[in-house]
């Protein structure tokens, strides 16, 4: 893939076009991405790619930090939000584009869109998380696993027998009540990853089904990438607005 | 007057002075000096200098020993840091209606990140939190001069201080100079594009001194001191 940002060039970057395929699987906690990135490794695999795969806050850099400021509730929006930004830098550049310049495809289980997501409910600005993750790369293809808030709910519980605090939200004090909460919370990020889906160009995946009914529908979206003379499946435009924006939230509210 | 009047730079009730410039530029001796002048003025004063928070500071030490940083995160990095730095040392202060005099602030990343190689508009706007300050001080000061008091004081040059990470130059030396350069010319340029106070420092420090407290008189003009506020109430 030729390394394109969504507008901002990421500097000290190895000149020339990187190799590889950069596939992310979005969707909220319990759509199955787990799942399905594990499907789609193997068959990958299976075809003779060679595969890495990545998620969040699994970079070495900052995640103790993440861990510790989760468990104090110590830190600001902004703060967290560049906090996280920081440990998506650092994945992207020290894993992502290894992989990618090696040839291999990277398997990403949610990208800066979840990021962005999770941000805005915060209180960022729409605008200055689009603009802080601006020097992300384009992926090849975006899929969201589209899935209802009861299915969610269920597929959260079968997991965790409970529901989780961070999952439900619970540091926005929407509720008191965990499981409303929950609900509030996956409606918030809904909301936000519906802008995203148009302007990011999202392939939407109805995973209110069984996993092998999601996989087949995926490994179609997947596919035409590994034919030759193909297009790129994703082509955002995203227009540059001008002016600053503001962070929102309440460090930029007096 | 009424205590509550806010700042036409950024709404809140105190008042921020920003000081940058090179490291060695003199900017900290007189940002001390200032803060202990208005203190001695009556003025509520709250000095802060932008020195890594626990927080980060431990993983840009532990990034640098991996060798794991890039522009990128080094930037995104220091601006977690500012951000924790600004949420509890610069904002409460600026509510609570203080003079909030700050060593560094936001125009040290948009220096050092473009620097680096970032870009300088997506810094910009990472830092859009950060009000804009009732008055920003650039010290400005040659390179030399600089490089001639870090010797004179047998100061350590730091490994990212120098740039080293740059590739500019094998010697600690030399890079550093060629770094401090660019970190200069863009200090020079956003000079302008901010318009902030340009100082000529490589006067006396009294006379640098003397000069601030002009430039800070008019902004504090009417602005209440800690006995017109108890008169007040």
């Amino acid at each position: 893939m030729t390394p394109n940002t969504y507008g901002t060039p990421l500097p000290g970057l190895p000149p020339g076009k990187l190799g590889g395929k950069l596939i992310v699987i979005e969707g909220a906690d319990g759509s199955g991405r787990s799942t399905e990135v594990a499907f789609l490794k193997e068959w990958l695999e299976v075809q003779g790619h060679a595969v890495v795969d990545t998620g969040l806050r699994r970079s070495t850099l900052v995640s103790e930090e993440i861990d510790r400021a989760k468990q104090g509730h110590t830190l600001g929006a902004t703060t967290m939000a560049l906090l996280y930004a920081a440990d998506f830098g650092d994945q992207l550049e020290n894993k992502i584009v290894p992989a990618l310049s090696a040839g291999s495809t990277v398997l990403a289980d949610r990208y800066i869109y979840t990021l962005m997501a999770r941000a805005i409910v915060r209180g960022a600005s729409r605008e200055w998380a689009r603009r802080l993750y601006a020097f992300a790369f384009v992926p090849d293809l975006v899929v969201f696993l589209d899935a209802r808030p009861e299915i969610l709910l269920h597929r959260a519980i079968g997991k965790y027998g409970s529901l989780d605090y961070w999952e439900s939200g619970m540091d926005l004090s929407l509720s008191r009540d965990l499981f409303e909460s929950f609900f509030l919370y996956q409606e918030k990020l809904a909301a936000e990853f519906e802008w995203m889906s148009r302007d990011y160009g999202f392939h939407l995946v109805d995973a209110n089904r069984r996993p092998d009914q999601v996989d087949a529908e995926v490994r179609a979206l997947v596919e035409p990438l590994y034919q030759p003379g193909r297009r790129r499946a994703t082509l955002p435009r995203l227009p540059r607005p001008s002016g600053t924006p503001s962070p929102g939230g309440p460090a930029a509210s007096g | 007057m009424n205590p509550e009047v806010p700042s036409p730079k950024h709404g809140y009730p105190g008042r921020l002075f920003v000081f940058e410039g090179l490291d060695g530029s003199g900017k900290s001796t007189q940002a001390a000096l200032l803060a202990k002048w208005l203190a001695a003025q009556g003025y509520r004063v709250f000095q802060t200098e932008w020195n890594s928070s626990e927080l980060v500071s431990s993983t840009i030490r532990r990034g640098k020993k991996k060798g794991l940083l890039t522009p990128t995160t080094f930037s995104l990095l220091h601006a977690t840091d500012f951000a924790d730095r600004f949420d509890r040392k610069i904002l409460p202060p600026l509510r609570a209606g203080y003079v909030v005099v700050c060593d560094r602030y936001s125009f040290t990343a948009f220096v050092r990140d473009a620097a680096r190689g970032c870009d300088p508009e997506w810094v910009r706007t990472i830092y859009s939190f950060a009000p804009t300050p009732d008055v920003a001080f650039y010290f400005r000061v040659p390179v030399r001069v600089t490089l001639q008091r870090k010797i004179a004081s047998r100061l350590k040059i730091n490994y990212y201080e120098a740039g080293m990470d740059l590739g500019l130059s094998d010697d600690l030396h030399d890079s550093y100079e060629r770094f401090q350069g660019r970190l200069k010319r863009e200090y020079e340029r956003i000079a302008v594009q901010d318009r902030m106070t340009v100082i000529d420092s490589t006067r006396p420090v009294e006379k640098i001194q003397a000069e601030l407290r002009e430039n800070v008189r008019p902004i504090l003009a009417g602005f209440p001191t800690m006995e017109s506020l108890m008169h007040d109430a």
